[in-house]
């Protein structure tokens, strides 16, 4: 408990034994009216002040002045009526100011729960100097510099292993507990927790730059895109609690009047008790602050999973999604190909690897490294020029003086060369050496082991389309389609086409249905920043993925697609349960109380209440299953 | 320019209408409280001095709540 919220229980202790004593023990009635006032002001005076600043300041509904005049109108009509009930003014003072003890403690400690889950921040980096172990603030350490990690400590900074072996913990990052072993040589991202050996670490980035800071950057911004239900309910909360104001005013002067014209007697102490009964229930703090608190526990909940979601509108998109577009490379496959055979090849088959290696080496894509994997030897590349890329269909180069091509059967139509069909299943890699067709090279890539699963799963979830869209060839792509059981498939698509495949899918959905494309974040922005919501996978240190998407898997299972719609259709769900729930008892109460049927005592325990449950049903929403 | 700040309030609807105001004030782009990072995110429009503006961005905010408090 912070000061202030310690401060306020003293507060409540005292003023709730001076209101025991004054209640129940047999003392002279002016006794018990002096510890009554005590109890009030002790309980009350910061509400008092605050309404009277609320008023100076032309702010006039808020809470505190609901509070303020309903009691101070109690204890008016108490005096009125010399019945001597003081007892409700305070008592609802008391209520009150518990329940917002309540809710500050638990927002509190759900707010360090859910932040402490996306704890990554690191605190400081190793320096050695001199031989000794100095530490300093991530954020001026220079790019390039060696930094020590030591095991148990987070790696601060993305770089690059200069010195030492180890196993990393990166399950803050992505969820997924199994470590991964480093050596040198290899990259490390920031956030990781080193667990076994001591390493040298040589940074690649600025600390601003790093993962870990993009991560949380995202994370702290998230909250900050309101969904719909947000944006709802703080439109209304303004319109609510003035339009509760005035009925209130209505209540207390309309029925008299009425009554006085019909000749009947006004009766206006029942009237105002209840027009002040109404300004009890009036708050509107249990949909103000359950609501983001329920985002703010879901989007933490996710974070924990490793899916980042960018904001709770899209967390609330995702809970809608009915179609799920896939990209198959790196997505439901490993994206990690493997030459498996050579065919047709008039020359010996490693010379033929080598040319289409060195006319693929300037390319990023997953096919030309896998080339370069089979042929095994370092590269030179002074030995290719000219390579000119033909998006979608391959590459021409010049290898030491020979013009090769090398890409699909659409590149040597286009070079109007005769190319024989492949009967393999996988890619196939057409090659045409100073313009004869010189054979080709087949490319399997290895379906992800999860990935069937993940499609069922996804159906189970309430997806009612998978789809799969790839540059591949047909025959590929209907193998892979099959196995994964996915609903319908797209194939040899260029990168534009599937923005086109996209924008059709798009127009054929629901209106309220969301469509969600999964890409690798590789070559996709344009369909990730299309689709309702983009979903890039395995981020891991990808900042373009990062920027693209929507939602950011960090780690590559396709199992957290639909890990991700189930915890946001929670998180929904409960942002429902309590805009119903708040609602219906509210406006239950008013009536109640408009019938005279509620008193104030009843009013406090809807107010206080309703909040109570609403807070503690909000923070469901930061469990997420496990399945 | 956008600039962050840390800020310290108890109740959601106090956020919200700090927000308000913090838009409100001559020099504010636009602003985003955050409850529940505690946060207050401020864009200054062109040519402002932030230190300027957040002075009448606290000033503000205190008349709408009286407990918040923002870090500059």
């Amino acid at each position: 408990m912070t000061k202030k919220q310690k401060k306020m229980l003293y507060r409540i202790l005292i003023a709730a034994v001076l209101f025991l004593i004054a209640k129940f023990a047999p003392l002279p009635m002016i006794v018990s009216t002096v510890l009554y006032f005590i109890a009030y002001l002790t309980i009350g005076y910061d509400i008092l002040r605050k309404a009277f600043k609320g008023i100076r300041n032309h702010q006039v509904f808020d809470e505190n002045f609901l509070m303020a005049v309903a009691t101070i109108g109690a204890i008016a009509l108490a005096i009125y009526e010399k019945s001597g009930d003081y007892d409700e003014a305070v008592a609802v003072m008391l209520f009150y100011q518990i329940g917002e003890l309540f809710q500050s403690y638990a927002v509190g400690k759900s707010r360090r729960n859910i932040t402490a889950l996306m704890d990554i921040r690191p605190d400081y980096a190793n320096i050695e100097h001199d031989g000794k172990l100095e530490q300093v603030d991530p954020d001026d350490v220079a790019v390039g510099t060696v930094i020590v990690v030591q095991p148990g400590e987070k790696i601060p900074i993305d770089g690059c292993v200069v010195e030492g072996t180890s196993t990393l913990n990166t399950a803050a990052l992505t969820g997924e507990s199994l470590p991964r072993d480093v050596m040198t040589g290899d990259e490390v991202i920031s956030g990781c927790i080193n667990m076994t050996g001591v390493m040298k670490v040589r940074t690649t980035k600025a600390f601003g730059e790093s993962t870990v800071s993009k991560i949380l950057e995202l994370m702290e911004n998230s909250s900050s895109h309101k969904s719909r239900s947000e944006a709802f309910i703080s439109r209304f909360a303004r319109v609510y609690t003035p339009a509760v104001c005035y009925s209130a005013l209505a209540l207390a002067i309309l029925p008299p009047v009425v009554n006085l014209l019909i000749g009947n007697a006004a009766a206006w102490g029942v009237w105002v008790y209840r027009a002040l009964t109404f300004l009890v229930i009036s708050c509107p703090c249990a949909l103000v602050i359950s609501i983001p608190l329920s985002f703010f526990a879901g989007l933490g909940g996710a974070g924990h999973e490793g899916i980042l979601i960018k904001g709770s509108n899209y967390l609330e998109a995702l809970s809608k999604t009915k179609i799920v577009v896939f990209d198959k490379t790196g997505t439901l496959t490993q994206g990690v190909f493997e030459v498996t055979g050579v065919h047709h090849s008039p020359m010996e088959d490693h010379k033929l690897l080598e040319y289409a290696a060195l006319a693929e080496c300037a390319s990023s894509h997953p096919i030309s490294k896998s080339l370069q994997k089979a042929c095994g030897v370092e590269l030179d590349r002074s030995r290719v020029t000219n390579i000119e890329e033909r998006s979608g269909r391959g590459v021409v180069a010049t290898v030491d003086g020979h013009s090769v091509a090398a890409g699909n059967g659409k590149l040597m139509d286009e070079l109007g060369i005769k190319w024989q069909e492949c009967r393999s299943v996988g890619t196939i890699v057409h090659m045409a050496v100073d313009g004869e067709y010189a054979g080709h090279i087949v490319i399997s890539d290895v379906v992800k082991s999860d990935a069937r699963d993940a499609i069922a799963a996804l159906n189970r979830a309430g997806v009612q389309k998978t789809v799969m869209l790839t540059g591949d060839i047909q025959k590929v792509a209907d193998h892979v389609a099959q196995e994964l059981g996915v609903d319908e498939v797209h194939a040899e698509l260029l990168p534009g086409d599937k923005v086109a495949q996209l924008e059709r899918l798009l127009g054929e959905k629901g209106k309220d249905d969301c469509l969600a494309f999964v890409g690798d974040g590789i070559n996709d922005a344009p369909v990730l920043s299309r689709a309702d919501i983009g979903i890039a996978m395995g981020a891991m240190g990808s900042d373009a993925a990062i920027e693209a998407a929507d939602v950011v898997l960090m780690d590559d299972d396709p199992m957290k697609i639909a890990k991700g719609i189930q915890i946001s259709r929670k998180c929904i769900r409960i942002v429902y349960e309590n805009i119903v729930f708040s609602l219906a008892v509210k406006l239950t109460c008013l009536l109640l109380v408009a019938i005279g049927i509620a008193n104030m005592w009843m009013g406090i325990f809807a107010d206080v209440g309703v909040m109570v449950l609403a807070v503690l049903n909000a923070i469901r929403a930061l469990r997420t299953s496990k399945n | 320019m956008k600039k962050t700040y840390q800020i310290e309030v108890d109740c959601a609807n106090c956020a919200n209408l700090m927000e308000e105001a913090t838009k409100k004030t001559e020099g504010v782009a636009d602003a985003v409280v955050n409850f529940m990072t505690q946060k207050m995110t401020v864009e200054f429009a062109e040519g402002q001095d932030p230190k300027a503006v957040m002075k009448a961005v606290l000033k503000n905010c205190k008349k709408v709540e009286d407990d918040c408090e923002i870090y500059l």
